[in-house]
């Protein structure tokens, strides 16, 4: 991969003055969301072909996605796991990498949450939630990692090898959940054994959101620390830029990528653990809903900036959580909004030509005589 | 009848690799096309389920399967155009695109496609090979679909074409070098296009079979990866046509495993022999790539081994 300018901003620097700041910083903004309309204009088109109302869509989304305090309780319960989903992609993308397996990471981070929650069954909370939590980061962590230390050394192909993996971690959970780990009073959906109350994670006080929401947003603020604020993430801005200046330069180019990959994958795996123990209360096959691709174009939209993952994870959260709700007003299919997602994706990356053409955004047009 | 015993299962296999391996052939074709006009389309898994609905669909409201692969060829090669098209824009980045695409393919045509899970669509005609013996597995293992041997002779006539012709060779000095076709007046902007579309054709085809023979019906997960898995056999096979043929051909005794033995009675580890096609292009891009070396037979101008 040669072409990193469209999924890395080159490192910025502050000479400009601020309003050539403010410019800067609007186009990666202004950007996205003109590329965002776009998205939704096309689906509009689309959906007039179809004879459907695109007002009644986009009121009906917001309705059911943010129009009440229930909706927006439903909204928030989907946006824990994006968060996470979102930052598997986003970690690895500063290094040039994109990584799009994260749902293999959710999925057997779950398994191993939901596993630990029987070992530890009989011990107290304290000593099976921290198992639960670290099994399941690490699993996660193994995962995607892997999938970094074989493209450092092996030189495979990151996204075709962490996709694949994705249907092998599926594969994986199918067969734990349906053999050595289920439980055999679960007749019809097979799971593993559910977790005692004093494993399952509850609510935010008053909010009706359980806590992985809050964990969530604390990851992506520690994240955007990580990158923006020290040095391993100037290292790694740096490596995504030119990988091989990286190398000549002594940047420990293998360690950067196996450790984002890494910590890309335990937070996938943390997102595992929360739909475990806050959502369905045992692992099974609900773990794998597509979380992990939802994930990758919030990245995208974010454009890999983890606090701009927020925003577009509650965004898109919303988009599902009215679904439902859509489905059956407008008689259309589940399907609907992965096409939306299709449009809004080739939307957004098409953008990513556009930068640097207008001039208004150029901080040099701000420069203060 | 005689007692067969264990020997059904290298049957079966050999009979699953030449039933299952025919969309893998027709997607790694086209890949290799687009992939040896220095452009990589990872959005054929999309293109794929896209060309097995529209193919079903189309099948079904015509009655003929050759109208549905047709179909299914079509809307391939309008999902490759546009690919095509969107990377040929400064600065856009083709692995993320291909992402997209996979998407989109998978969104219309599961929206599309909703209608046609229930009804029954005509199949592809096959011919029979096996009829020297008395076996009826070996009759159904040598049951071979048409589309197999035209995905066979299409992988000869490619192999020839970038060896031997005009078109081949066109394609080839694009692929490896932008600078050098500009110098010698050719397009590469056109040319990749085209070649985008043409090798998204392939894909949808790949789709028709999957829908209209085996497995021979429509749903949202006929094809589960089957696609990417393709994407992955290329690099393999060193961009070479007839060598995609026998990875093809591997490949799909990987993913008859898992039927095979659960027809025989294996339950146990069920799914993790369903896993073994992953598995097998896992190890197989291991073992192919290196970290170092430009690999082999890889066109000049691809991202993914630069």
């Amino acid at each position: 991969m040669t072409d990193q300018t469209a999924s890395t901003p080159p490192v910025t620097s502050s000479t400009n003055g601020s309003l050539g700041m403010v410019a800067r910083r609007s186009e990666a903004v202004l950007l996205p969301f003109a590329a965002l309309l776009v998205g939704f204009a096309v689906f509009s088109v689309f959906l007039l072909l179809q004879g459907k109302s695109p007002i009644e869509f986009f009121s009906l989304t917001y309705r059911a996605g943010f129009g009440t305090a229930f909706s927006w309780q439903n909204t928030l319960s989907r946006t824990a796991p994006l968060l996470f989903a979102a930052l598997c992609v986003a970690l690895p993308a500063r290094l040039g990498l994109v990584v799009i397996g994260g749902e293999g990471a959710i999925v057997l981070g779950g398994v191993a949450a939901g596993a630990m929650g029987i070992l530890f069954a009989g011990n107290a909370g304290l000593i099976a939630i921290p198992m639960m939590v670290a099994s399941a980061m690490l699993v996660g962590g193994l995962w995607i990692g892997s999938v970094g230390a074989l493209r450092y050394y092996r030189g495979v192909n990151e996204t075709i090898a962490s996709l694949l993996m994705a249907y092998i971690a599926i594969a994986l959970m199918n067969h734990l959940v349906e053999g050595p780990l289920r439980d055999p009073a679960s007749l019809n959906k097979p799971s593993t054994a559910p977790l005692a109350d004093s494993l399952r994670v509850g609510d935010i006080p008053g909010w009706e959101v359980h806590w992985g929401l809050a964990f969530g947003m604390l990851c992506c603020v520690l994240a955007w620390v990580l990158i923006d604020k020290t040095t391993w993430g100037f290292a790694a801005r740096i490596a995504g830029g030119n990988m091989r200046a990286a190398q000549v330069q002594g940047l420990p180019v293998g360690r950067l990528i196996v450790g984002f990959t890494a910590l890309g994958g335990a937070l996938a795996g943390l997102a595992g653990y929360f739909e475990v123990a806050a959502v369905h209360g045992a692992a099974n096959a609900s773990l794998a809903t597509g979380y992990g691709y939802t994930g990758i174009l919030i990245a995208f939209l974010a454009r890999h900036n983890p606090l701009a993952i927020i925003p577009v994870a509650i965004l898109l959260a919303g988009f599902e959580a009215s679904s439902g709700l859509i489905q059956r007003r407008m008689d259309l299919p589940d399907a609907t909004t992965l096409v939306l997602q299709g449009f809004v994706f080739i939307s957004i990356l098409m953008s990513d030509t556009l930068y640097g053409r207008f001039k208004v955004f150029a901080p040099e047009r701000w420069r203060s005589a | 009848m005689e007692d067969l015993g264990l020997w059904v299962i290298p049957l079966a296999i050999l009979g699953g690799a030449i039933r299952v391996s025919t969309p893998f052939l027709f997607v790694s074709l086209g890949e290799v096309l687009t992939e040896r006009s220095g452009r990589i389309n990872l959005g054929l898994e999309g293109t794929l389920v896209f060309g097995a609905m529209s193919a079903y669909a189309i099948a079904y409201l015509t009655g003929s399967p050759w109208l549905g692969v047709l179909a299914a060829a079509a809307g391939g090669a309008f999902f490759g155009l546009i690919h095509g098209l969107i990377c040929s824009l400064p600065r856009v980045n083709d692995i993320a695109v291909g992402i997209a695409m996979m998407i989109l393919g998978m969104g219309l045509a599961f929206y599309f496609g909703k209608p046609y899970v229930q009804p029954v669509a005509p199949d592809l005609p096959s011919i029979s090979f096996g009829w020297w013996s008395d076996i009826p597995q070996v009759k159904a293992a040598l049951r071979v679909n048409v589309l197999f041997l035209i995905g066979a002779v299409l992988a000869f006539a490619m192999w020839w074409m970038f060896r031997a012709t005009k078109v081949g060779l066109i394609i080839r000095v694009v692929g490896d070098s932008t600078d050098a076709a500009r110098a010698m007046g050719l397009r590469p902007t056109l040319i990749r296009t085209l070649a985008t579309a043409a090798g998204g054709a392939f894909a949808g085809v790949g789709g028709a079979y999957l829908s209209l023979f085996y497995p021979g019906s429509w749903n949202e997960g006929i094809s589960s990866g089957q696609g990417l898995m393709a994407v992955a056999l290329v690099i393999f096979a060193r961009w070479n046509p007839i060598a995609c043929f026998g990875a093809a051909l591997l490949f799909g005794g990987a993913g008859a495993l898992g039927p095979t033995l659960q027809s025989v009675g294996f339950s146990e580890g069920y799914y993790l022999f369903f896993a073994a096609p992953y598995v097998l292009t896992l190890g197989v891009l291991i073992a192919t790539s290196s970290p170092t070396r430009a690999m082999t037979g890889a066109p000049g101008e691809l991202s993914i081994t630069k």
